[in-house]
């Protein structure tokens, strides 16, 4: 009988000693790896964070897996893209998940896009013969470090509301993020000033924040309309603007079909970028800075490449 | 006013009650102190709400200033390496919050059209030369915090009807998920697919002959799902009661229900494979022979590829059904049938997928007679709001009729984004 309870004893011990560290870490899922990178920085090793959507993969088409359900189940903070960027596949997931605390308007639920800056807001009317526009801006927002810092912000009061004992310690993290991030702008800045103004086409309407923090200006999309594959028509009068204003690089993420923008680059004498567009979207672009540092560099390396600077 | 002017003189006010109670403190009155106290904390409240008003109302301008001249509008930016908590950066619209705007809260709307059509003979088969055989009205919204509701209105030939409409509680505890209303009952896969969500022009042989004909079965009931958690895969339990109003479950006694279980278990292979099985039964009063019950027992596999990287130009679904009928006959016969559907979809570039299947039928009313048939077909989707699809459909009928059909059916969604089927 005493062995018995010594073993109970023992086992219950075990139980709360291993119960402790998962207690206490805010579970966290965050749609794509941008969003889980910057919550990992703020929650450290206070939260536990999974991303659903991976990096090379189009988010706007990310199957709604029920594995995705059972990580919608145990979260104890949702936090999305918002701006519809999700709009395909995160409601089902929501309603599945059957967690009341990461419901829209539940505690658990964060919007990232509430505080960034958000451009390409589209007026007048909408219809979709425009191809697959957002009436509610354009949803790549994370691709300007500043849109980065204020999300690592908002996630940051997020966490202190829903971890109040370990507040300081995320305004301790974010604090120490915001200094490296600074430091990195500084660094991307300075390589990317001798390209400022330089003329680029990109695939999709992805990078639209990216080429305005660094000061490119895009002319022209592979796409004829947002989510239109190219036509031979379009493609022709993009090669002829190219031509004409002597634009020589392709911008193009990592999850769409190379044919069609190497026979432009072909064709104009330039060459195709395959960028990251999110973390995870090449393997060096493994957290929110090292993103920024693949992207820049790529950059840098190419606009060098073709217009000798 | 900025908020930094309104702390300055938040802080000045502060001072101002704040100095003279410290003196009383000082002189000793200490629930004085714990007044004055309370006092500042209440202030220091009201300061923090009015900067978080203010800093929306600025959100809110810069918002508009936007939505008039995007991209120009650019926000204040954040300073670098300065971890200011107390003001918070509000710069773009939050979505969906026009304010005083009762809009908001209308539902998502959408409505779909499937325009079909075929050509050749069938004398077993009812599909018209054309026609628009269905048009699918869907409202969808959260309710409140703990359910939302989802009505999809069809009108078909037959007229207007409600093709489900039902309210789910996605608040409940222990991970249960409850539906009440009407719906289609979760038996396998294809039957809870709306005819747009279906890779074919028809319905496979099988459903067709032993589960709810070219529409499936769709009623009045409760729905209640609990996740089964385990370390190895996706395990769901789902339970239903239907009032039994359907072609293959029938009864007007309140006694005599439809009662449903069905287990999916899913897993990933890899990052771009997954296997999804599930095993159905249902069980209830006959709508072929009244007074006597009839059950159903269903298999269901799909296997999934999609390479991430490519996912939007391809992939495979490969999936089969097996369904059994029994069917409760006098003098305790009992009149069993079974069959199946092997289908296979292939996404080959960006917009097209040709895809084939396999049918093979008992009739649920005829044990001795056997159905069986063959399909490929082509789809054409130019973006994820139409499609265009071809079938051709060869079916050997248990009377020794063989009939060769050319299917066709357009697709067409406006309104609301609807999620994708998976």
């Amino acid at each position: 009988m005493r062995v018995f309870i010594r073993l109970t004893l023992l086992a219950a011990a075990l139980m709360v000693t291993a119960a402790r560290p998962s207690a206490a870490a805010v579970r966290v899922v965050a749609t794509t790896e941008d969003l889980a990178s910057l919550a990992r920085e703020v929650g450290g090793d206070k939260v536990t964070v999974v991303a659903l959507a991976k990096g090379y993969q189009d988010p706007h088409f990310v199957d709604p897996k029920p594995s995705f359900i059972l990580e919608m189940s145990r979260a104890d903070l949702l936090i999305v893209v918002g701006r519809e960027l999700e709009i395909g596949w995160l409601p089902p997931l929501m309603t599945s998940g059957r967690n009341a605390k990461v419901q829209p308007g539940a505690n658990g639920y964060l919007d990232a896009s509430a505080n960034v800056k958000i451009l390409e807001i589209p007026t007048g009317q909408l219809t979709r013969a425009m191809g697959d526009v957002h009436p509610q801006g354009n949803p790549h927002y994370w691709l300007d470090p500043a849109n980065g810092r204020r999300i690592a912000q908002t996630i940051m009061n997020k966490l202190g509301e829903l971890s109040p004992t370990d507040r300081a310690y995320f305004e301790q993290r974010y604090a120490a993020f915001d200094k490296k991030l600074a430091a990195a702008e500084s660094r991307w800045d300075a390589a990317m000033a001798p390209y400022k103004g330089t003329k680029i086409v990109t695939y999709h309407r992805s990078w639209p924040n990216f080429m305005e923090r660094f000061g490119l200006n895009v002319i022209g999309y592979v796409e004829p309309k947002p989510g239109i594959p190219p036509t031979t028509s379009h493609t022709i009068e993009l090669i002829d603007e190219m031509k004409k204003q002597g634009v020589k690089v392709i911008v193009v993420e990592p999850y769409f079909d190379l044919k069609t923008p190497q026979s432009i680059a072909k064709q104009v004498g330039g060459e195709v970028l395959v960028l990251a567009p999110s973390v995870g979207g090449s393997k060096e672009a493994a957290d929110y800075v090292g993103l920024f540092d693949y992207d820049v560099n790529a950059v840098v390396a190419a606009l060098k490449r073709t217009t000798g600077k | 006013m900025k908020p930094i002017r309104l702390a300055h003189v938040c802080l000045a006010l502060i001072c101002f009650v704040a100095v003279p109670a410290a003196a009383f403190a000082q002189a000793g009155d200490q629930s004085l102190q714990q007044e004055i106290e309370r006092l500042r904390a209440e202030f220091d409240a009201l300061r923090k709400q009015y900067e978080e008003r203010l800093a929306a109302l600025e959100a809110r301008v810069a918002g508009a200033g936007q939505a008039t001249e995007a991209p120009a509008a650019v926000p204040a930016p954040v300073a670098p390496a300065s971890p200011d908590t107390s003001i918070a950066v509000q710069v773009g619209q939050a979505p969906g919050t026009p304010a005083g705007s009762s809009k908001v809260f209308n539902p998502d709307i959408s409505v779909l059209g499937n325009f079909a059509g075929a050509a050749g003979t069938n004398p077993m088969a009812e599909e018209p030369s054309l026609s628009l055989t269905e048009v699918e009205a869907a409202f969808q919204a959260v309710v409140d915090p703990y359910a939302r509701a989802d009505f999809f209105l069809s009108a078909g030939p037959e007229g207007l009807e409600v093709e489900e409409g039902y309210v789910t509680f996605t608040a409940l505890p222990a991970g249960l998920l409850l539906k009440a209303g009407k719906m289609r009952e979760q038996f396998g896969k294809v039957n809870t697919m709306h005819t747009h969500i279906l890779p074919w022009v028809d319905r496979p042989l099988v459903l067709r002959n032993l589960f709810g004909g070219d529409e499936g079965v769709a009623d009045a009931g409760l729905s209640l799902s609990k996740l089964i958690p385990n370390r190895f895969m996706f395990v769901d339990a789902i339970g239903e009661v239907y009032r039994g109003d359907s072609d293959v479950f029938h009864s007007e006694e309140r006694s005599k229900l439809n009662y449903l279980g069905r287990i999916r278990a899913y897993r990933d292979l890899t990052e771009g494979t997954n296997l999804d099985l599930g095993t159905s039964y249902a069980f209830g009063p006959s709508a072929l022979v009244p007074d006597f019950n009839a059950q159903r027992i269903g298999f269901d596999a799909t296997f999934r590829y999609r390479p991430l990287r490519r996912a939007i130009y391809r992939q495979f679904v490969g999936r089969t059904e097996v369904i059994w009928s029994r069917q409760d006959l006098p003098a305790g016969e009992r009149q069993n049938a079974s069959g199946f559907y092997v289908s296979g979809d292939y996404q080959f570039a960006r917009r097209w997928f040709l895809g084939a299947r396999g049918d093979r039928s008992g009739r649920a009313d005829a044990a001795d007679l056997h159905d069986a048939g063959g399909s490929v077909h082509l789809t054409f989707r130019p973006t994820e709001f139409t499609l265009v699809r071809g079938q051709y459909r060869h079916t050997q009928y248990a009377e020794g009729i063989d009939a060769n059909e050319l299917l066709f059916q357009i697709n067409f969604a406006i309104g609301a984004h609807g999620a994708h089927a998976f």
